[in-house]
């Protein structure tokens, strides 16, 4: 009986990884004494926008290696694509912008990106077109012939993101995509990102610039110590129940009064805050403080940010300073 | 095939820095300082010399010179090697290649492949052009001269193929510096082996042996230094007295390399080069 179940789940865990862009099972990796990975467990479904997210020493980067094969788990299974991890012919399949990387720095742009697109096996007739396109998309064409040892450190960045794109790959693994690039840079990115999306390319994305990952995220996995804390959709991990901010003038107390039965009520130096309203019922709200008489002069939606709810889940104060906020440079 | 893909890739690199620039310049002053040494040569030391006399002392001349490439070349594949690995590692670059659809072994084995094809066009060439410059300015010509090249090619390939597995585990200085000491130790203990045989010590012998076991880079460059000499110095070295042969170990060798010990030479590379990619698909990046 129990031998029996156990065949179940393995077969239940085999169905998943072959549908799921990245499935892991205990994943952990130990360097010596010291534990970068302990035990991850997460799915990735295909053609989803996917954020890794966690504090710096938290996995993110281990966990991103060990998908990709450069270092070998010490414990658990994981398979990407279908295949187990660290199956040379699946990698044809995978985009990778490693966190800390360098392109030969005697190549031009164009040569180096024309050189992983050898490595990465496309037919001879197909290179150049990728490679010109890839310059294209992030934005590198007028520079295709400088060399990248004349790159600033935003421009290398641009050129990894480049060369994980060559070939279309089927998943795209970025790590710490942005940390180098100004908000222009990021917003490309970002739209790099969508596009990927639109064309039904599964991305992993290794961050701790959350409100990055709020922006283009479907799903995510908070990792802290090596354990996702929490996974699930935006609004899983968020929490549906938003709350809704008001400036609202000409309502007296009974008036007031009369909106509770849309949630709580907290008045203060003429703003209306509502919690735990369902977003539907937001224009009912408004439409009903007009009706009695209320002159609204801003609605805010609140939703929780994820930052938020990363400190949370990280157990700190929210206005704790912690050195993994956003460092916006502007 | 990424393998030739890697190999080419270390060519272009090795040919865009300005170390081959370098290297070509300083080629091009020593070949031209020895044809006018050659040419020069009778009128220094013997203006009435027969030719075997003349031919006798270029020969040893000669023998110098080529101990001179030898040790350019050993340590020009040091200094190739020890970064090879070590320093696409410590950059970046490996960690953005490796996760492509190549074996580690495509990596490893590219890479020693487009050096190992550097360090034998230069050798080839290099040694090539300063025996003709010999046989044009004196008409001497070693009795061997491929050979001769040939266990100079061995030994560069054999030197970069210790350092390749260095550069696998370890930072370049680290592999340069053990590598070049390891070089100069088994050189050290080459010629130990060879006063021991002159003199027929057996333990001084079983040294040298053992060290041209473990590193085969002097043995080789004995072998080249054995196809460079005359009949008439061979005559000396294992006819005469035994005190003339052992003061001589240091540029004469009185017997080629056997033939066992080319099939080691042999053995010993394929294995290296086995141990340098079981090495480095052992390491975590």
């Amino acid at each position: 009986m129990a031998v029996a179940l156990e065949r179940e789940a393995e077969a239940a865990t085999l169905e998943v990884a072959a549908s799921a862009a990245v499935h892991t099972v205990d994943l952990g990796k130990r360097y010596g004494a010291i534990t970068a990975l302990a035990g991850l467990s997460m799915t990735v479904p295909r053609g989803e926008v996917f954020g890794f997210l966690g504090p710096n020493g938290a996995g993110k980067t281990t966990a991103v290696k060990l998908l990709v094969g450069l270092a070998r788990p010490t414990s658990g299974e994981a398979w990407v694509l279908g295949a187990p991890i660290g199956d040379r012919e699946t990698r044809r399949r995978i985009g990778y912008l490693p966190e800390l990387f360098r392109y030969q720095d005697w190549l031009t742009a164009r040569e180096a990106l024309a050189l992983h697109a050898e490595l990465a096996g496309l037919p001879r007739a197909v290179r150049m077109d990728e490679v010109v396109s890839a310059l294209a998309t992030v934005g590198l064409a007028a520079r295709g012939d400088d060399r990248v040892g004349t790159f600033s450190k935003g421009m290398q960045q641009r050129l990894g993101l480049g060369a994980s794109l060559l070939g279309k790959p089927e998943l795209v693994l970025l790590d710490e995509p942005t940390s180098a690039l100004d908000p222009v840079g990021r917003h490309d990115v970002r739209e790099i990102i969508r596009a990927l999306k639109a064309r039904g390319t599964t991305v992993f994305l290794n961050s701790h610039l959350l409100s990055e990952v709020e922006q283009v995220c479907d799903r995510v996995a908070i990792v802290n110590e090596g354990h996702v804390v929490a996974m699930g959709t935006m609004d899983d991990v968020l929490g549906a129940a938003s709350s809704v901010r008001l400036r609202v003038t000409g309502l007296d107390a009974p008036a007031i009064a009369g909106l509770r039965h849309y949630g709580d009520l907290a008045t203060e130096a003429g703003w209306l805050t509502i919690r735990g309203i369902d977003a539907e019922a937001v224009p009912d709200l408004v439409d009903a403080i007009v009706r009695l008489g209320g002159r609204v002069y801003a609605v805010e939606p609140r939703h929780q940010t994820l930052e938020d709810r990363f400190l949370q889940l990280l157990e700190r104060p929210a206005d704790a300073p912690v050195d993994h906020r956003p460092t916006d440079p502007a | 095939m990424p393998l030739w893909t890697i190999a080419r890739l270390t060519l272009r690199e090795v040919a865009r820095r300005r170390l081959v620039v370098t290297v070509f310049i300083l080629t091009a002053v020593v070949l031209g300082a020895t044809a006018w040494f050659f040419w020069k040569a009778p009128s220094f030391a013997c203006s009435n010399c027969s030719t075997a006399e003349l031919y006798a002392g270029v020969s040893v001349l000669l023998i110098l010179v080529m101990y001179m490439f030898s040790f350019v070349i050993a340590l020009g594949a040091v200094f190739l090697a020890a970064p090879i690995i070590s320093g696409d590692v410590e950059s970046g670059v490996a960690q953005a290649m490796l996760p492509r659809p190549i074996r580690r072994s495509d990596f490893v084995l590219g890479k020693w492949l487009g050096l190992a094809g550097m360090l034998v066009l230069y050798t080839v060439v290099a040694c090539g052009l300063e025996l003709a410059i010999v046989q044009l300015t004196t008409g001497y010509a070693p009795p061997h001269a491929a050979r001769t090249v040939a266990y100079l090619c061995g030994e560069a390939v054999v030197v970069l193929t210790a350092g390749l597995l260095g550069s696998t585990r370890m930072a370049a200085m680290t592999v340069g510096i053990t590598v070049a000491a390891l070089y100069g130790l088994t050189w050290i203990l080459g010629i130990l082996g060879a006063v021991g045989s002159a003199l027929g010590k057996p333990a001084m012998t079983h040294i040298g042996t053992v060290s041209s076991l473990i590193l085969p880079s002097d043995a080789l460059w004995r072998g080249a230094i054995y196809n460079l000499e005359p009949a008439a110095i061979l005559a000396m070295l294992t006819s005469g007295p035994k005190g003339a042969a052992a003061a001589n170990s240091v540029f004469a060798v009185a017997a080629p390399p056997t033939s066992a010990f080319i099939v080691w030479v042999a053995l010993w590379l394929a294995a290296m080069l086995a141990l340098c990619v079981y090495s480095f698909e052992r390491r975590e990046l």
